[in-house]
């Protein structure tokens, strides 16, 4: 499936900026299935400082707010071919050892409702294999956190969110990660794009998360809606949490809020 | 190359040192006056706190002006954010964060000066040791410019250092004058009596020129006489014109070490020509307040375009 | 002076027999004014107080600033005793460097089994962020202080690899500068190698640590400091001073076209070397703690493109844990093919039974440290413990054996301190200071000993009473 995308980022601030950057991590890399075409990000009220990759072999890019800017917009816009691999990506690489998903972040930290989740799977799928098990556990989350909008947002702790019964797919991540690690299994967060067939216009971008079984490696758990990513879904980065694989991530000197818009296009 | 924070540290470690020898020199003619005069020293205390801007804390402390009281405010009170204490132990933080841009021997008076008068206010000033206290105030501060005039290379660091110790003194000299402008005015000359011959000593007391003023000066001596003086005489090296012209050079040197000529440059060269444009019977007819009053808003402006121009802050 | 009977004395290792490197030092002592001595001593204190090599004791009434004590005996090194340290040393650091590249990219010494796993997993001190970072010239530790101490003639322990942010460099350089000054005629008589170029090689180290990408024509090299209210302002200060390099704080600093620049009185200006003396954690806000506002942030994503060098690179923590510590022998092998030249104080890991039984079965002779405590907490000293206190420890360590190694007490030598009565032998160790550039790794002859002033006792921490020593390394 061939899928273009186009998403602008738009931060207003109330007073001129003083001193502030962004980290953008917006670049799909070709490869587990997917095959960037072209992607092309533009910058208005911002120099680009630095390109690099970052310990999870995202790309990244550095944004300086240009001073006395009032508003700044980043632009992305590509195109990429998927395949459906069923979530299936396969073997773990790079530096970053696999034993760094097993350990739990500040976002991912179990509470006992956690805790609690974690058993009961355990218990209810004593006999059957991983995959079985986490599919059994992705179903769990969304059984006990529905989806709703404005009730989360992105400091929002897994256990937290599960306690409150609702939240986005960030939170039903970032559960789902919580929960596989209690498991024994090696989790992580991805950040990305997904194709919704009849709505062409989204404002934010989606996440899920891969979980590491002996037997596959890494396959993808989409408990959102609830399914393993297919060829609607395109890799952005990767991380042990929201923060290590977010999109946008900044900080500011000076006074005054800021307002954030995210206007998204993924079509076919 | 010089980092803009160090031009900044340099800058204000010199203008605190002078705000306290300044505030010392200050109260010392005060004290004089106080020890000459036996009726109404209230008065005299008062404007003494006054010139040194220091009253309205002053007075939220204290009902009344009595010598002990105003001497340990301005010497040491914790109270007072702008005591000779504080003001060295600004002088001094400025210096350890400037560190690397002074001399060893710039550096080392300074902490010996602060350690010193540190120890003379540890414990409060009685009238009996005021005076020691004062000289000591005066000769470590002395010892600092001494080691600056004598170990530092005429570079960036110096003019940033001669520019705080200037811009101080300016507006310094310019308040002494403010607050007691009309015992200058020439309406007093007529009155001709004692008190107002003390309250021309006590402004040249508190600049330390009553002998130069004598040397100059024989015979009859007028208010016009002394404002000029301590106006526009360029000899006269706490006079606001002397002060404006090392400013001045001050700023023409970082012009020719930098190869850029920055805008506060400006600034001071318009306040240079409008001194020099003056006479003091022209300032007395545009009014001596408000010429002053103009004085010390123009040299607080160029105080802040001076930080600007040079990035003190980020 | 009376010989302690128990403990290796530096200047008497019998008594009434005076080692070689103190005779000279010994005759001319003998032939001293004692209160000269002592008024020497006092100029001493005098000097340093004008001078401002003082630290700022933090809750106390206007951060007090007190100073480290000095005594004014030397420590005396003999030129084959240093040859072998140095030795120790280089081979030490080379190996921690070589662990720490390796740990920080392909972790070869976990696939080999060589150091269990948890021991990185599991370690706060291990840094992801450094994963894939290549630092310039591939240098982590530009600046390490081994801590040593000495138990007998032949006998050096090495206590600590200090390779995060090491201090007290300033008081090597001060310390000799005021001998030099109050004794010249011991150093006409005495060969002793100078400490002086400490400053100069360690700019040279840096600059040669440089990016390869720099815009500079020579390296800029600027020492990052938290400010003013930091103990070891001094130091920093006197540093940069030394090297000819600014001195920076935070806000200071700014990201300029991809890399981190200082503001200057005529713009900004790049920066190639950070000697940064802030912690990691407060390092990068966008990277780590995000209320930092003693860093810089996007420090970490410079470096990581390979913009700036910072010296000592993050993470290095890893390689001077605790826990990693009792490793270091098998780490040595590991990266360099050798034995260890210098010795570990044996380390009884209690997650091994066999150490277990050997720990639990002499508690009142070691010393227990929790693995991951620090400061002295959780530690039990055997020697100096009830009977109640060793049951309860003794429950504890039974409980979670992993969480603990276990130590003997060591008797470190004594080095005579000038006392009332005259010399005295008080306890001392050794921070010998190293730097490592691309080319090579630097020792310089002699370092800080560190003394404890109380009698008897063996804590030479400046908090609690220790004072310093000059150290001289004598020329062959």
């Amino acid at each position: 499936m061939k899928l273009t995308i186009q998403h602008q980022t738009t931060y207003d601030y109330e007073e001129p900026v003083h001193y502030a950057l962004q980290k953008l991590r917006l670049i799909p890399r070709t490869g587990h299935g997917q095959t960037v075409l072209n992607w092309q990000t533009e910058i208005s009220g911002g120099e680009k400082q630095l390109t690099f990759d970052d310990l999870f072999v995202n790309h990244t890019e550095l944004v300086k707010v240009t001073p006395g800017a009032t508003r700044i917009e980043i632009t992305s816009i590509g195109e990429v071919e998927v395949e459906n691999l069923n979530g299936v990506i396969g073997k773990h690489a790079g530096f970053a050892p696999l034993w760094l998903f097993e350990n739990p972040t500040p976002l991912t930290a179990a509470g006992n409702n956690i805790r609690k989740l974690a058993a009961s799977v355990r218990n209810a799928t004593e006999d059957h294999d991983d995959i079985v098990r986490l599919h059994h556990l992705s179903q769990e989350i969304l059984s006990l956190v529905t989806y709703e909008t404005g009730q989360t947002d992105s400091t929002t702790t897994a256990e937290v969110a599960l306690t409150a019964g609702h939240g986005v797919c960030q939170d039903h991540s970032h559960i789902m990660i919580a929960a596989a690690r209690l498991l024994g299994y090696p989790a992580r967060y991805i950040s990305g794009y997904l194709f919704m067939d009849g709505q062409d216009q989204q404002d934010a971008t989606h996440a899920w998360c891969e979980v590491w079984t002996k037997g596959l490696g890494w396959v993808g758990f989409d408990v959102s809606n609830g399914i393993s990513p297919d060829a609607r879904y395109v890799r952005v980065a990767t991380g042990r949490d929201y923060t290590d694989a977010a999109p946008i991530l900044g900080i500011r000197h000076g006074n005054g809020t800021e307002n954030l818009h995210v206007s998204l296009q993924v079509q076919q | 190359m010089m980092l803009g924070k160090t031009a900044g540290g340099l800058f204000w470690m010199f203008r605190y040192l002078e705000r306290a020898e300044n505030t010392a020199r200050l109260l010392e003619a005060g004290w004089r006056i106080a020890l000459t005069r036996s009726s109404n020293s209230e008065n005299e205390w008062r404007s003494i706190v006054t010139t040194a801007g220091m009253n309205v804390g002053y007075e939220e402390k204290f009902d009344s002006y009595t010598a002990a009281n105003v001497i340990n405010y301005l010497l040491r009170d914790k109270d007072n954010p702008s005591s000779v204490m504080a003001t060295l132990d600004q002088a001094r933080s400025n210096a350890r964060m400037v560190r690397t841009a002074l001399s060893s021997e710039v550096w080392e008076a300074t902490n010996e000066c602060w350690m010193s008068i540190k120890a003379e206010l540890a414990r409060p000033v009685s009238e009996r040791n005021l005076h020691d206290v004062l000289m000591a105030i005066r000769f470590r501060t002395s010892v600092v410019r001494g080691a600056l005039h004598g170990t530092m290379l005429r570079n960036d660091i110096f003019c940033f250092s001669r520019l705080g110790t200037f811009i101080e003194r300016a507006d310094n000299t310019a308040r002494i004058l403010d607050v007691k402008y009309y015992v200058l005015l020439p309406s007093a000359a007529y009155v001709g009596s004692n008190i107002d011959n003390a309250q021309w000593e006590v402004i040249l007391r508190s600049v330390s020129a009553e002998q130069s003023f004598r040397w100059l000066y024989t015979g009859s001596i007028s208010p016009m006489m002394i404002a000029d003086f301590m106006i526009l005489d360029r000899r006269m090296p706490r006079s606001l014109a002397f002060c404006y012209n090392e400013i001045g050079e001050n700023l023409r040197l970082l012009e020719e070490t930098y190869g850029t000529r920055q805008p506060c440059q400006d600034q001071s060269d318009a306040i240079c020509k409008l001194m020099r444009g003056h006479t003091v019977e022209s300032i007395f007819q545009h009014g001596l307040h408000e010429f002053l009053g103009e004085f010390v808003k123009d040299t607080t402006a160029l105080s802040s375009a001076i930080e600007q121009n040079f990035r003190f802050y980020g | 002076m009376k010989q302690n009977a128990t403990f290796f004395d530096e200047m008497l290792a019998t008594p009434g027999d005076v080692r070689d490197p103190y005779k000279v030092y010994f005759d001319w002592f003998e032939n001293e004014d004692l209160k000269r001595l002592r008024r020497k001593s006092e100029d001493a204190e005098a000097f340093f107080r004008r001078i401002g090599i003082t630290f700022n004791v933090y809750g106390q009434d206007e951060a007090d600033e007190r100073l480290i004590p000095f005594d004014i005996v030397p420590r005396i090194i003999a030129a084959r005793e240093w040859a072998k340290l140095e030795r120790g040393i280089e081979q030490r650091v080379r190996a921690i460097n070589a662990f720490l590249y390796d740990i920080y990219h392909g972790q070869e010494i976990l696939r080999a089994g060589r150091i269990p796993r948890e021991l990185i997993s599991g370690n706060e001190a291990f840094c992801p962020e450094m994963i894939g970072v290549n630092p310039p010239g591939g240098v982590y530790t530009h600046i390490c202080g081994v801590d040593l101490v000495r138990t007998g003639e032949d006998d050096f322990f090495v206590l600590e690899d200090n390779v995060r942010t090491p201090s007290g460099v300033s008081y090597m350089l001060e310390n000799r500068e005021t001998m030099l000054q109050m004794f010249p005629e011991l150093f006409t008589q005495l060969k002793v190698r100078p400490v002086s170029a400490y400053p100069q090689r360690l700019r040279r180290s840096l600059s040669d640590s440089a990016p390869a990408s720099s815009p500079n024509d020579k390296p800029v090299v600027a020492v990052l400091t938290p400010g003013i209210h930091n103990s070891a302002y001094f130091e920093h200060a006197f540093l940069a001073d030394q090297m000819g390099a600014e001195l920076v704080e935070s806000h200071d600093l700014q990201i300029v076209d991809g890399h981190v620049a200082m503001r200057t009185t005529q713009g900004y200006q790049i920066i190639d070397v950070l000697y940064r003396r802030v912690d990691d954690a407060y390092l990068d806000p966008l990277t780590f703690n995000p209320d930092s506002m003693l860093g810089v942030p996007g420090i970490m994503d410079v470096y990581r493109a390979g913009n700036i060098t910072l010296a000592n690179a993050p993470g290095t923590g890893i390689a001077d844990d605790k826990a990693l510590y009792s490793y270091l022998p098998d780490i040595i092998e590991f990266y360099t093919g050798e034995q260890a030249i210098l010795k570990n104080v044996p380390t009884w890991r209690c997650s091994e039974p066999d150490a277990l039984a050997h720990v639990l079965a002499n508690l009142k002779d070691l010393v227990v440290k929790e693995v991951h405590g620090s400061g002295g907490y959780g530690m039990l000293v055997g020697p100096a413990a009830s009977k109640k206190e060793l049951a309860a420890f003794e429950k504890k360590l039974r409980a979670k054996p992993s969480n603990y190694i276990a130590q003997p007490t060591l008797s470190l030598s004594t080095v005579p301190i000038l006392s009332k009565a005259g010399l005295a032998p008080r306890h001392v160790d050794l921070r010998p200071f190293v730097l490592v550039s691309p080319n090579k790794v630097e020792i310089t002859p002699g370092g800080l000993t560190r003394v404890a002033l109380k009698k008897g006792s063996l804590v030479v921490n400046s908090s609690q009473g220790g004072g310093t020593k000059d150290t001289w390394v004598l020329g062959d």
